[in-house]
């Protein structure tokens, strides 16, 4: 007899808009509080303090336009923060201070959460969707210079890259991006050459988000339809499709995979959020806990084992913070 | 008469004069069933006999020549045999041009299709009666397009005029089309729009399909007219007059077609190629898998209660009414208007209490999402509102009829909700049946479409077959449960107000001007009501009220409404008793019976005849049914 779907462990309110990014920052050691960052569509990413489940902090720095995509650049005091009024912004939060040290100018109105990988010691990549339609572009911070930029070729009707994924196998080796397009397809393109080494339609409709799995080379994507596709690599850097799994309702929003990858969560626009074992795509759970569509998942990054989290937030204004599998 | 020349030097004037006077005695098929086939032997390749053949027609008497002509245009296998009989007598003679293209095609219409193809055919097949062929065209299509002889003429000709313009067409060379091209589209501009605006749905078939087979024939490339009809029997066999069987004309048309074929395959093929690489290989993903399966430990949760996710229709009325005026959410919108009839038949307390809102948001409820039978919906939902409560629903639909600012759409709407009400109302309700399969008065189904005039007849035969075998009220044969008229109580309501403003023209609305069509389905859903008001209270004063209406309207030039008059005369005559029929509208029966006589002789159209014969039928058995009850 299976147990019935947890609650969540605890719901963080006071946005008072759409949460539509979380990020975690929980790997500090003591006195330092974990944190979960928020990006809401009124232009403020709120700071949590987890211990106290209180917002410690408010940036406004997007000016009213929704906030998308936050992410922390080595340690919680540097913040990276994309909006919807076309910027990056680069934060610097030590010592209580809140100002935006630099920002980058993308001219892309689209949605496409930017995609950070940290090459060495204080030099990080990033992609980007850049001005022109199709085009991908990856800069490098903090120098802001223009690495590649990553152009389909002609005929390739691609549409905009909806969510990308800059990632490389060993520090060291050369970086590689996943990019998912609007057609459906995703795209492996090698960096340092600006060429795409293999294409895979893996939906009938825009891929939402996907995520990569580095060991087993093995990644997931989730689209506006009913199927979620699992495709791997191989040794020629070939994508190929490794299975499908067909959802109950469609409608994917989010997909991320646990970081010791032994679970993955989904965002459904059925308001639900779903937990499935990596290994085989086993359904584990449904976590039916928000009232309008969940726009982003996140796991902790604790170091503790037991205390990791899972973090939702939806459409609905809340953030609910699950404790699920923690015992492996 | 079988006869041999032996001589070469005879008069065959004389013989002429004897086919000429049979012929007009009426006798032309006795003998020229024989006559025609032994010429049509002799000419086959006997050239004088060819010649004689001619002179004997050229001889003729002039006040013959008709029927000598028809006669043989009737009998004759073919064209060509026709052709080779007559020679150019249509040519040379003035009064055989005249009988052959303008009396047979113009003026008569009851011959055969194959006495057009014989007729038609023949003017083809010779250079010197082509441009004959072409003035025939014009003229017919003259007929065609003019407004006032689709109005007034008969549907049998115009179908016959129908099918000799197409096979006009059929016969026409490409080079002859190119000359009179502009001609050809002026004309069936004209026509199209003649054709259309007319109420009869077989007027308006007969338009389009003719327009298309012209169009077909002067825009052989390049996008042509395609209506959207119903292909029945009678399109079928107007089209297939396109193509003609022998080889040389017509055929400009198959290879066009082919070629439009193709053009539209390439495309298409090569959109097919465009489409990106390569679908890739699933790789089959099961056992395989060697790994230790460390998954194992993670136990799944209950997932029993992950269903689809489906919006739910609200469960009350007046939740319903807030989502159809002002909710956004488009999926609890559809919900709500597929939910909204059977709410409304469940609960009717508190139907009664939002009905004239619900009816107001109804009657303007448009379309949002594309839901499957929403117009079907709508109606139900209307006519389960009307039911439950009716008087008030009732006066709101029928104040709004009158109204301005609707569109003819909701003005129709509101009289095809009274009626199928007023069918619900009067039939009993029959609990745990199916209802599709009953309703008292047998084989009856009423469809209230533009088909209403059909079942008219039928419904008025079967009446006037079950008045005729009993002295009594014809009932169904089936004895069927029984149940209270609730229609008694509110006919008055749903009758009365549709007829008082009709002579009151809006400045968007006016009956008796062009809004013809409404007023057509306005009467003959007063012939419905008052049908079905059989057995009321007030089935007296309406049928005073009906016979005053359709007093002041029988002249009316549309004959939709002549038949919808009619029928309201009709189905009074079936459900005002007797008795009253002749104590208290004496006068108006007699006026009206000398109306429907003339109607009979003089009316052009079939249908109006039929209406007319059948209620003065009913009258006469009304007539003896009173003579024979003794005082």
């Amino acid at each position: 007899m299976a147990l019935p779907p947890p609650d969540p462990q605890f719901v963080l309110r006071g946005t008072s808009a759409a949460v539509h990014t979380l990020h975690f920052s929980c790997g500090g050691q003591e006195p330092d509080v974990p944190l979960l960052f928020s990006g809401s569509e009124n232009g403020l990413i709120h700071i949590w303090n987890l211990k106290t489940r209180r917002v410690d902090t408010a940036l406004d720095g997007h000016g009213r336009n929704s906030v998308y995509c936050v992410e922390t650049m080595g340690s919680k005091d540097r913040l990276l923060s994309q909006g919807r009024d076309q910027r990056i912004c680069l934060w610097d939060l030590a010592e209580g201070r809140m100002s935006v040290m630099d920002s980058v100018f993308t001219e892309n109105v689209g949605f496409c959460r930017c995609s950070l990988l940290k090459v060495a010691q204080g030099r990080w990549l990033m992609a980007m969707a850049s001005k022109a339609l199709e085009e991908v572009q990856v800069l490098e911070l903090p120098s802001k210079m223009s690495v590649c930029t990553l152009k389909p070729g002609v005929g390739a009707k691609l549409g905009m890259p909806m969510c990308l994924k800059l990632w490389q196998l060993s520090c060291g080796s050369q970086p590689l991006l996943l990019a998912g397009y609007e057609d459906g397809s995703v795209v492996l393109w090698n960096l340092s050459m600006g060429k795409a080494l293999s294409q895979l339609i893996c939906h009938q409709e825009p891929v939402m988000s996907l995520d990569f799995d580095l060991e087993k080379t093995k990644g997931i994507s989730g689209s506006s339809e009913k199927v979620l596709s699992i495709w791997s690599l191989d040794e020629q850097q070939n994508l190929q499709v490794y299975k499908t799994h067909k959802l109950v309702n469609a409608g994917i929003s989010d997909i991320t995979i646990r970081p010791d990858k032994k679970i993955l969560a989904t965002a459904g626009w059925d308001h639900r959020i779903r937990i499935f074992g990596w290994k085989k795509m086993k359904p584990l759970a449904v976590l039916d806990y928000h009232t309008a569509t969940v726009h982003c998942v996140s796991f902790s990054d604790h170091k503790q084992p037991s205390e990791r989290l899972l973090a939702a937030g939806s459409k609905d204004h809340r953030i609910s913070i699950w404790s699920i599998y923690t015992q492996t | 008469v079988c006869f041999t020349l032996g001589g070469s030097d005879c008069s065959i004037s004389f013989v002429s004069h004897v086919l000429g006077k049979i012929c007009v005695h009426g006798r032309q098929k006795e003998m020229l069933s024989v006559l025609v086939p032994r010429l049509a032997e002799l000419t086959r390749s006997d050239c004088i006999w060819q010649r004689m053949c001619w002179r004997l027609l050229e001889c003729v008497p002039q006040r013959w020549m008709e029927a000598v002509l028809l006669g043989f245009v009737q009998t004759a296998p073919g064209a060509d045999v026709l052709s080779r009989l007559l020679g150019n007598l249509v040519v040379k003679n003035k009064k055989a041009q005249f009988v052959l293209t303008q009396k047979v095609l113009l003026l008569q219409y009851s011959h055969k299709t194959a006495v057009l193809q014989n007729l038609l055919g023949y003017l083809s097949l010779d250079p010197l009666r082509r441009p004959l062929l072409v003035k025939v065209l014009q003229e017919l299509l003259e007929t065609w397009g003019s407004s006032s002889a689709v109005r007034h003429s008969p549907p049998e000709q115009q179908q016959y005029i129908s099918k000799a313009i197409l096979i006009c067409l059929s016969h026409l060379k490409e080079s002859e089309i190119e000359s009179c091209r502009q001609e050809l589209l002026t004309s069936m501009m004209e026509g199209v729009k003649c054709h259309l605006d007319s109420n009869l749905p077989r007027i308006r078939h007969l338009g389009m399909v003719v327009a298309e087979s012209i169009s077909l024939k002067i825009n052989t490339d390049g996008p042509v007219l395609k209506f959207q009809y119903e292909e029945d029997d009678e399109a079928r066999e107007l089209k297939s007059l396109l193509v003609q069987t022998t080889p040389c004309c017509a055929v400009p048309s198959l290879p066009d077609e082919e070629e439009n074929e193709k053009a539209a395959v390439l495309p298409l093929v090569s959109d097919g190629d465009k489409k990106s690489p390569r679908a890739a290989p699933v790789l089959p993903a099961e056992e395989s898998d060697t790994d230790l399966d460390s998954d194992d430990d993670l136990v799944p949760y209950d997932m029993s209660e992950d269903k689809e996710l489906r919006t739910k229709a609200p469960l009350y009325l007046r939740d319903c009414i807030e989502v159809l005026t002002g909710c956004e959410n488009v999926d609890k919108w559809e919900a709500t208007v597929k939910a909204l009839e059977s709410l409304i038949r469940k609960n009717p307390a508190a139907t009664r209490e939002v009905s004239v809102e619900l009816a107001k948001v109804l009657l303007h409820l448009e379309e949002k999402t594309c839901v499957e039978g929403f117009v079907e919906l709508r109606q139900r939902a209307q006519v389960a509102l009307l039911t439950t409560d009716p008087i008030p629903v009732a006066q709101y639909l029928t104040s709004q009829f009158y109204s301005l600012n609707y569109s003819l759409r909701q003005r129709v709407d509101i009289l095809d909700v009274l009626v199928l009400a007023a069918q619900e109302l009067s039939h009993p309700k029959f609990h745990g049946k199916t209802k599709h399969s009953v309703a008292p008065k047998p084989g009856i189904q009423l469809l209230p479409g533009s088909d209403s005039s059909k079942d008219w007849r039928r419904i008025v035969d079967e009446r006037i077959k079950s008045k005729t075998r009993r002295i009594a009220t014809g009932q169904a044969q089936v004895e069927l449960p029984s149940g209270p008229n609730e229609f008694n109580s509110v006919a008055g309501h749903f009758f009365f107000p549709l007829i008082q403003h009709f002579d009151r023209p809006l400045t968007t609305f006016d009956l008796l001007g062009e809004d013809h069509f409404v007023l057509g389905r306005l009467v003959h859903t007063l012939a419905v009501l008052m049908y079905l008001a059989v057995n009321t209270v007030a089935v007296t004063a309406m049928g005073k009220a009906l016979l005053e209406f359709v007093w002041t309207l029988r002249f009316h030039t549309d004959c939709y409404v002549r038949q919808g008059l009619l029928s309201c005369i009709s189905s009074m005559l079936l459900s005002v008793p007797a008795e009253r029929l002749l104590e208290d509208m004496t006068e108006e029966l007699l006026e009206t019976q000398s109306w429907l006589g003339d109607v009979v002789e003089k009316d052009p159209d079939g249908d109006c005849r039929r209406l007319a014969l059948q209620s003065l039928l009913l009258m006469e058995n009304l007539k003896k049914k009173l003579q024979s009850v003794p005082s």
